[in-house]
This record gives C-alpha cells, structure tokens and sequence, in this order.
C-alpha cells in the first residue's frame, strides 16, 4: 500500500508574526520556517501505518519554491522513503484550488492507496486542500481524523465533530485530513537525517502539470488582531452582573 | 517568552559565517556530512529543546528530587525529555560510525547543546554526564570493557557519573582514599565515599555507570597511585543488561543553590565490602585518562555558562522592550511613558550582558572548532601546534565564559529592577544555576594556577607562538574602519601581554613566585580578557564586512549593527578594566600573599 503525504512550508509555530506596514500580508523576511503542524502529523501517521507493515511506501510532497526540499528532507528524515519537488518561481503564491488541482496530477501519476494531509495549514487556516483534492479525484474523504484504522480494501476514520466523534467508513484510495490529536509526531532522528540524505527527491517544474495557476483569490487585506485592553477590577459579585447585563449585555 | 531559544541568525552568523564549520566537511572524517545534515541536526536539537526541556526548566527547580532511603523521585516530565533526547540520538553524534554514533563535528555537537542548555541546563546534565563518562571509556578501557558499557550507555539506556571527590579532597585529587583492591578474577573490591556527584542515583535509566577515582594500596603517594574504575549501579547479567544490585549505596541528596533539577548526591561505595568495579587501561594511570578527556568538558561548562547568560540576556531584553517607566531622555512624546530599553543605564547593561553572553558562545564554539582543526590537520607537525594553543586556551574557555556568564545573569536581575529580585520571574534562577560554572571542573581558581604556572610555559610556550599567529592572521584582515579601530586598541594590549608574559616568567624563577599564587587571577583576566577581545574583533569584522555589502535585508542589518555595538562595548569598556591587573603584575604585587591568617 503506497501512501502520499502533502506537506507545505509554513511559518514556525513559534514565531510571532509581524503584519507588513502595506497591509499585504506578514512579513516572512528571515522568518523560520518549518514542515506546518498538522502536515507533520500527516507523516507521523504514514509513518506509523507502515511501521505496522500496513503500508509500504510513504511519499512526501512538497509545492514552492527550492526552499521547500527542506521540508521535504524532514520528512524523509522522519521516516518517509521519498519525496516529491513540485517547483514553483520563488514568490509565487499558491491558493488551494491550485495546490488540490497539482496533486490530483500526482495521485494521477503515482496511484496511491491513501493521500494523508493535514486538515489546514497554520499560515492561512483554509481548511480546502483536502476537500477540494477528494472532490477532483472522486476519492471518498475522511477529514479532521482523530483516529485511522486501514483494514480489508478500505479505512476507517474517526472524525472530531461538534458533537463528539463520528467514524466513516471509506472504500480506498481515500483523502484524509488530519486533525491535532491523531498522534503526536516524532523527532528526527540522528541516524534517520543521515539515512534521508540518500532517499530520492524528484523535482518537477510545475509548468510540466499543466495546471492554470493564476489566482482565484486576491487578498484584500491583512490586519493584526486588536490589541487587548487591560481589564477592570469589580467590587463584588453585585457590580459584576451588573456590568454583564448592561456593558457586556451578555446576560438579560 | 521569547520566540526562540537562539535565533537562527545568531547561529548560523556563528557557524558558518565566522567558523565556516561546512568546510569541514572537506576533510574524509565529515565527507559523510554537509550544511543540510548539520542544519537538519540543530533543527531536531532545538526542537526538542523547545517543546520537552524548555516548559519544565522552572517546575524542576520547584520540585527538586527527593530521596526516600530507597529511591529517587524527581518530576516526571525529566524522563520524557531524557528518552526523546537518547532516542533522537544525541548522546551518541560525537561517536564514530563504528561505534554507532554519527561522525559529527565537535562544533556542531557544541552548537546543539546550546539548545538545551539555554532551555534548560539541570535535565540536560543527566544525558552530558553520560556522554562524558563514555567518551573516557571509549578512549581507554580495553575492548571488552567498552563492548560491555559503552553501547548502552551511547543509547542511553545507562548513564554515567564523574565520581573523583571526596568529602576531604575535592581540588587536591592526591589526598583521596577510596582503595581499590584487586581480586583473583581480575575485577577490584572498590571501598570509600565520594561526594557532590551530579546523576549519582535517579531512576531515569536502568543503569548507573560511575567512573570512580581509587587507590589501589601499594602504589605511589599522590596523583601517580590513582586509577580510574567502571563501578556500576547494578552488576551486568549473563546478557549484558543490569542483574544484581553492586553495593553502591546513596548516602543522600545534596540540596543546592541552583541546578537543583540535578541529583547532586554523596556516594558510599562497598559498605558491605562487596562493591565490584573494572579497571579502565591501566593501574595508576586514572588521573590522566580522566584528564586527558577534560578539553572538551570544560568547553561544555565554559559553554553552558555562556548559554545561561545568554537566555537570561534574551530575558531582560525583552522585558526591557515591554515594561514602560519615565520619558524619553530626548523629550519626545512627554505624555508617553517609554520602554526602558531606552534608558541609557539600561542599554549599558543590556550591551554588557550581550557582551559577555555571545562573547563566550563565539568563544567556546571558537574552542570546539578548535578540536576539529585538530581532529582533522593531516600535518603532523601543525596537529602538534594546534593542540598546544587548544591546551593553553582550555582554561580560558572553561574560566572566562563562567565568571561572565553568572555577571550578565545578575545584570539581567538587574535590569527587571523589583521583579527580577522575585521567584515570580525566570532571572534570579537562571543567576542560581550559572552559579555552579565557576566551581565545578576544576574552580576558577584552578584554570588561573593552570594557566600561570603551566600552560602559557608548556612545550616552550609554542601554544601562545600559535596563537599569537592566529591573532594577527585576523587582525591583519580587518579591512573595515569600526573594527580597525578596535584592532588597534587590541594591539596596544598584545604589546603589553607580551612585556608581562617576559616579567611573569621572570617572577616564576625566583623567590617572588609566591606572589603568582595569589596574582593568578590578574593574569587569566589580563589573558582572557584580551582573547576575548579578539574573538569580539572576529566577529565585528564579519558583521562589518557583511554591512559594507550591502545586500543585508533590513534585520540582518540590525544584527550586524548589534554585533559591532558589542563589540565596540567590549574593547571600551572591558578590556581596559586589565590595566588594574596588569600594574599588579608587574609590581608583583604581595598584598594577597603577605596577608596573615591570624589578621583576618
């Protein structure tokens, strides 16, 4: 059973994000960058349904610039056995619907059995890529997994919903998106770095796809959220129902 | 918090644009390596620096290990950052191939331990400790010896202890009295107390493997009767894992000022005359086995010293950046109170604190390098050379950063005013911790008496001929005005290290030796001081030459700035601090060594 994982470059989830002083986006200038988290959980899963000897081949992908390897060789170094470089011109900016329209070109090409993804990315938070993927290749889709159980042709996903948890069945191949507590990933290994430094990176320019990459999305805008103010300090429980029901009116 | 344990430009700008540490990779010892797999290294190192050591560096030194006469209970987030750092392999990087490890550069195994060092030193000793004590096994016990602890102890499934002090000797080696008594089936009887060993009992592994320091009777007085022995925790099984209890006892806990997440323990070994422990190479050769692999040691505390004062640095600044007293000094917005980062008073301290912070990381990563030039010279005869200037700056590198690294950590209370003298805050603990690194492996006062007495003299002085080759090959390529300036202001002081070097050998000769004893201090600080100088002076030139570019993106550009501003504080604000020391050396100066006890 072959597995592929798309996995995008994105902003550390340490780093405290500055908006441009032009409102175009955030400044990304000598930013560390890092495989997105719910991505990397993508690959811990791959990673350990072939550790169960349930799946045999594990391919990471990557769409950007040549940056974009790094991700990739973290990802072999996790444990996957090879990876894919779809090359874009640096600065180009990818929206889902391009990213979902390229890889139904690699599902095409490498047929897997099983395309894990993260559900967002936490640079822009879509939530598309997934849904957009299983829609144009006709795959059934799991999203938001807590839980993935491969068995008999097909696969069984525990999703996070609203009201709890529901569990789909699906007939593989099948997309799945990964939600936060499906697994908590690895580190990369001492030993697995030096074993990725010999696994194949394809790389492929992305005019060879074919794919229309013009954006369907301009953006507008892009704002810091509003500072938040110091808050005040009430007397007693009294003032306190007062100030709810006639400043905040969150109670009648 | 800050975002970053050590930004990515403060490490590389080490790294690769000072040390050029890729082109190691040049030489067949590295060729398996490249600046990806290096990178790929500090990236998994300072993640897990990030997410298991950083959140429980506070909770441990709340919680400190405790001993209930059986055994030892420390927070459980401890194991879990000890197994992900064993597991990721770090224990083994410096290792070769064939011993499992991964053929890593000592600088990039340095650049590593920033991280956790920075994050958080007392979890971090448990797997240092264990790395140190297979390094000496590795280089001298016999195979099967090694075959036996070396592997497990590389995965971490064993740690390992330094057990060399005494209850009445801990400086002076010579005076200890463990004995070590041989056996018919070669193995020896251990017998003694040792005392202050970090990781000397905890559960975290399934082993605890002690080199011990002993006596075997009959032997010579003093360092010439010491041998060294394996003396684990638990005799090994037919299998080679732990079987049978050894009769290692934990006498108790130690209750420390800092590093309180490490057990610091008193050891009693063979109180039932049954403690059996394996000679490593041969009998009273101990002392330099153990000694012969201190370089790199005192280059890790030298290190972690700088990356305490480091972290307690980021701290104050940010702090400094978001708490608000007074005006601006200029008057401007009078209606607006300023950050303090403003305050004149404050940018002093903030720039000593940097000053000393990064001046001792450039430094000892300066020395790690150092022990892959070594490492990797195929000339003899320059090999030689490289390692008489690495043994002549070991001192500097173990003594400099860790009597700095604790003043930018007092700095730091300093500049967080009222709260930085709570617990409320992280500063007074990271003062507390960097407060172990003047002391152990070998005190301050020791490095001085080292270098005075021994190292600058060794092999006729041909360490200090290399690194006065080394000095002026820099000096002699700064181009750029700021940095030229400060090499000029270094040269007037190499002229007077130079005089005093000529005076003190003469000191040494005669009846004034004493006064040395005490001065010792005078001529490390007037050594050290100056070396660091250079090392800032490599540094600014670097940041300069990369400004005069101009391809530096606008944040690039301030930390370019920054390290010149440092730099230009070093040169005018510390180094002439050594004119004090230097009068007193040239007056061989007895005020210290004349003074009675009895008029105190």
């Amino acid at each position: 059973m072959k597995i592929l994982v798309p996995v995008k470059r994105a902003v550390d989830y340490n780093v405290k994000v500055r908006v441009k002083p032009d409102n175009s986006g955030v400044d990304l200038n000598n930013v560390k960058m890092a495989i997105n988290p719910f991505c990397e959980i993508a690959i811990e899963e791959a990673i350990r349904l072939k550790e169960k000897g349930v799946a045999t081949e594990v391919v990471v992908v990557s769409i950007g610039d040549k940056a974009c390897q790094e991700q990739i060789r973290t990802g072999l170094a996790l444990g996957a056995d090879r990876g894919i470089h779809i090359e874009t011109n640096t600065g180009v900016v990818v929206d889902s619907l391009q990213v979902a329209k390229l890889l139904q070109k690699v599902v095409e090409a490498e047929k897997p059995d099983l395309v894990i993804l993260g559900k967002q990315a936490i640079d822009s938070d879509n939530n598309q890529t997934g849904q957009m993927l299983a829609a144009l290749t006709g795959m059934p889709q799991g999203t938001f997994a807590s839980e993935v159980v491969v068995a008999d042709g097909s696969v069984n996903v525990t999703r996070e919903i609203d009201g709890g948890l529901q569990t789909v069945k699906l007939q593989l191949p099948a997309v799945v998106t990964t939600d936060l507590r499906l697994n908590e990933p690895r580190y990369a290994s001492l030993p697995n770095i030096m074993k990725a430094k010999r696994k194949p990176i394809d790389v492929k320019p992305v005019a060879d796809f074919g794919v229309d990459m013009t954006s369907k999305v301009t953006v507008i805008k892009v704002e810091a959220p509003a500072q938040r103010v110091g808050g005040v300090k009430v007397a007693d429980v009294a003032e306190l129902v007062q100030k709810l029901k006639n400043e905040a009116k969150v109670i009648a | 918090m800050t975002d970053k344990l050590i930004p990515d430009l403060e490490m590389n700008f080490q790294l690769y644009d000072v040390l050029h540490a890729d082109k190691l990779c040049e030489h067949s010892k590295f060729e398996e390596h490249n600046k990806d797999t290096f990178s790929a290294t500090l990236a998994t190192a300072e993640k897990i620096a990030t997410d298991l050591f950083l959140p429980h560096n506070h909770i441990a030194d709340k919680n400190e290990p405790t001993f209930d006469g059986h055994k030892v209970t420390m927070i459980p987030e401890v194991q879990v950052a000890y197994n992900a750092f064993c597991e990721a392999g770090f224990i083994a990087g410096r290792y070769s191939f064939e011993d499992g490890g991964m053929q890593l550069p000592e600088v990039i195994m340095t650049a590593a331990s920033a991280y956790f060092m920075a994050a958080n030193p007392s979890t971090t000793s448990y797997p240092f400790l264990t790395s140190a004590a297979a390094n000496v096994i590795c280089h001298f016990a016999s195979p099967a010896l090694k075959q036996q602890f070396m592997p497990r102890m590389l995965t971490g499934e064993f740690t390992g202890t330094m057990a060399l002090t005494e209850p009445h000797a801990g400086s002076s080696l010579a005076d200890i009295t463990t004995s070590a008594v041989k056996q018919a089936d070669g193995s020896y009887r251990v017998k003694g107390s040792k005392i202050y060993i970090s990781g000397g009992d905890h559960e975290l592994s399934r082993n605890i493997v002690h080199l011990v320091l002993a006596k075997i009777p009959g032997g010579q007085p003093g360092v010439k009767g010491i041998s060294l022995f394996v003396v684990p925790k638990y005799r090994l099984d037919e299998n080679g894992d732990a079987g049978d209890r050894n009769d290692v006892q934990l006498a108790g806990l130690l209750h420390k000022l800092g590093y309180r997440g490490t057990t610091s323990t008193a050891l009693t070994f063979g109180e039932n005359d049954d403690c059996h422990g394996y000679l490593v190479g041969e009998e009273h050769h101990g002392l330099r086995y153990m000694f012969m692999m201190m370089n790199e040691a005192r280059i890790g505390v030298g290190f972690g010293a700088a990356m305490i004062g480091y972290r307690g640095y980021q701290y104050s600044l940010e702090f400094a950046r978001d708490r608000t007293q007074g005006r601006h000094a200029d008057h401007s917005e009078p209606s607006k109170p300023a950050p303090i980062v403003l305050h004149g008073d404050v940018k002093r301290m903030l720039l000593a604190q940097k000053s000393y912070a990064e001046g001792g990381m450039a430094l000892c990563m300066y020395g790690s390098h150092l022990i892959d030039r070594v490492n990797t010279c195929d000339d003899t005869e320059e090999k030689h050379a490289l390692k008489e200037m690495l043994d002549l700056l070991t001192p500097v590198f173990k003594a400099w950063p860790s009597e700095f690294g604790p003043k930018a950590n007092d700095l730091g209370i300093q500049v967080l005013g009222g709260s930085g003298y709570t617990r409320e805050y992280y500063s007074e603990q990271f003062w507390r911790d960097n407060r172990l690194n003047p002391i152990h492996e070998g005190t301050n006062g020791i490095q001085a008496l080292d270098l005075s007495f021994r190292k600058l003299w060794q092999k006729e002085s041909l360490g200090l001929k290399i690194l006065k080759r080394e000095v002026e090959h820099d000096l002699s390529q700064v181009v750029t005005p700021k940095t030229g300036a400060m090499a000029k202001e270094l040269v007037h002081y190499l002229t007077a290290l130079h005089e005093i070097i000529v005076h003190v050998s003469g000191t040494i000769k005669s009846e004034k030796q004493v006064t040395l004893l005490a001065n010792a201090q005078a001529l490390m600080n007037v050594f050290a001081q100056i070396v660091v100088s250079w090392i800032w002076i490599r540094q600014a030139s670097v940041a300069e030459q990369k400004l005069i570019a101009g391809n530096a993106t606008e944040k690039e550009a301030n930390f370019y700035k920054g390290k010149i501003q440092a730099a230009q504080y070093f040169i005018s604000w510390e180094l002439p601090t050594i004119d004090r020391d230097l009068k007193i050396l040239k007056q061989d100066n007895d005020v210290c060594s004349d003074m009675d006890p009895d008029w105190f």
